[in-house]
């Protein structure tokens, strides 16, 4: 009857790997079961993961929206290139033409001296003041759109010095302040939904550990029977482990509805500011990618937090 | 087979359970282990069953050192082993049929292999017909027969009870030790904790009695034909 070490035969090998699925479909059903049996404290922990779930992913679906808006508004972060007085409207012409083609620009106009002043003079209602002056004050000016890679890189800086090396160029100005502040306001931004993004998955492993530490609780005979009746720690752990994964990708399930619940809630409003803009923005919501991330996510943490309540009772048990 | 070798059982609190136990109980033996309460007769059998851990000596059961029966191993060497507590602990939520299928269940067993084997231990114990009951529905005595019917329905080598007939009117006391006798019968060791004294010396088997965590006698019954005598220390 002793025969503590011994070479498993293959038909062995396959009733092991058919008991292992069976164990494992059998745990499953078991928590599922679990599940229905207790619906309203499953429904709550589920309710809880998902509010703090949705809180960072409806933060990360903010910054994402909000990138968006400011590629729209891309035009603000232009270079204005004041060239140097005495270029004639041909010599103007031809450094805008080359500047068409660099490649980290995205756009090129060309404003003349006489065009500036018209428009000055339209604009400014200081009119009658410049016809007393002898001379068109006005440089010609080149608004430079850099294409956003340029923008974001930290390359804008770069762009400067080259344009500003252009012998034609009197001075190169970029709509700097706004352009950083804009993008340090996002670093921060981006920080703070990681930041929040961390501690709101530490709140649900927690969550997760500490219902499945109830049901634990709840089953500690049960658990104890079936460890003296030869149950290894996984058997024990598996239906707890499902059930774990369950409710969290349940909560992630019920964050991604809050989220483009949300969203449809806002879309009205949004898109009718956007228009007050001429912009044609629309909120995006999370697509089905993003969805299957956020349920693994949730479904990961909910397997990690429940291991650890197992593992701790395991290890408490005395039966080990 | 089981066989101690002057093993000691000390709790973490100080107290001393066991102290310089030697015993032998061979292959298909059946022995009783008595004794007061707190005599030890209870850590005797959780030694065996490693639910307790002993501090000194040596335990040898089915031809396995215990002291190397660690980690993963534990549970394969509990899955040849039966074990009966005096208040029953059948899961309240579960039918007879699934508390006495548990042992397979943990095991691996198919559906099928299951519904056979648990069949036949419900059989065996009188409980067929009330396969389908939840524990709470049956008498003390039939608890204790389902109880039973779990410990032996996975077949393994040793079968262990701790005061099986505690709460048991004198009747169902003795048609239960007749249960362990006829498991006793098809090569199953048996090894049963019980103060019943008078009782247990009918059943002319070897006797092991514990005071105060050691062992004071063989075999002080009137001799019956068990060949396999317990050493006293």
């Amino acid at each position: 009857m002793g025969q503590p070490t011994r070479r498993r035969s293959p038909i062995e090998w396959r009733r092991a790997v058919r008991a292992w699925f069976l164990q494992h479909a059998q745990a499953c059903v078991f928590s599922v079961g679990q599940l229905v049996r207790n619906p309203i404290g499953s429904l709550l922990t589920i309710a809880v993961i998902g509010i703090s779930l949705a809180l960072p992913a409806g933060f990360y679906l903010l910054l994402v929206n909000a990138q968006r808006v400011t590629s729209g508004w891309g035009g603000s972060a232009q270079i204005t290139l004041f060239l140097k007085l005495e270029l004639d409207d041909f010599q103007a012409q031809a450094v805008a033409d080359r500047l068409r083609d660099h490649p980290q620009i995205d756009a090129v106009s060309y404003v003349s001296r006489a065009q500036g002043l018209a428009e000055y003079r339209e604009m400014s209602g200081f009119g009658d003041a410049l016809d007393t002056l002898e001379e068109n004050p006005l440089p010609a000016v080149i608004l430079v759109q850099p294409n956003l890679e340029a923008l974001s890189g930290g390359q804008g800086d770069r762009l400067l010095a080259a344009l500003r090396a252009i012998p034609e160029v009197d001075t190169a100005q970029f709509d700097r302040q706004w352009v950083q502040r804009l993008f340090a306001i996002m670093e921060i931004l981006k920080r703070a939904a990681v930041i929040m993004a961390i501690l709101l998955a530490l709140a649900v492993l927690l969550i997760i550990g500490n219902t499945i530490r109830l049901a634990i609780f709840n089953r500690r005979a049960e658990i104890e029977i079936n460890l003296l009746f030869g149950a290894t720690h996984a058997f024990v752990r598996r239906p707890f482990l499902y059930s774990g994964f369950i409710h969290g990708a349940a909560g992630a399930l019920l964050a991604w509805l809050l989220i483009n619940g949300s969203i449809r809630l806002l879309s009205g409003p949004v898109f009718r500011l956007s228009e007050l803009y001429s912009s044609r923005f629309a909120l995006a919501g999370l697509d089905f990618g993003a969805a299957g991330y956020l349920i693994g996510i949730g479904g990961l943490l909910g397997l990690a937090g429940s291991w650890i309540a197992v593992q701790r009772h395991l290890r408490d048990s005395g039966l080990v | 087979m089981i066989r101690f070798a002057d093993v000691h059982m000390r709790y973490p609190g100080g107290n001393e359970a066991l102290r310089r136990i030697d015993l032998h109980i061979e292959q298909g033996a059946m022995a009783f282990v008595t004794g007061r309460s707190g005599a030890g007769k209870s850590t005797l059998l959780r030694l065996i069953a490693l639910i307790e851990r002993h501090s000194r000596g040596q335990i040898i059961v089915n031809g396995q050192n215990l002291e190397r029966v660690t980690g993963r191993r534990i549970a394969l060497f509990r899955r040849n082993i039966g074990f009966t507590f005096q208040e029953h602990r059948l899961l309240g939520d579960r039918t007879v049929f699934d508390n006495v299928a548990l042992p397979l269940v943990v095991a691996g067993y198919r559906y099928q292999e299951i519904r056979k084997r648990v069949q036949a231990a419900l059989d065996r114990v009188g409980l067929l017909p009330k396969q389908k009951s939840l524990p709470m529905a049956l008498s003390g005595g039939e608890q204790q027969r389902v109880g039973i019917a779990r410990a032996v329905v996975h077949r393994p080598a040793v079968l262990l009870a701790d005061e099986p007939t505690g709460n048991l009117d004198p009747i169902l006391s003795w048609e239960t030790m007749m249960l362990f006798e006829r498991f006793n019968q098809v090569g199953v060791t048996v090894l049963i904790a019980s103060h019943s004294l008078e009782m247990i010396r009918r059943l002319k088997k070897p006797i092991i009695t514990l005071r105060d965590g050691r062992i004071v006698t063989g075999t002080e019954t009137d001799d019956g034909p068990a060949d396999e005598t317990p050493l006293a220390d």
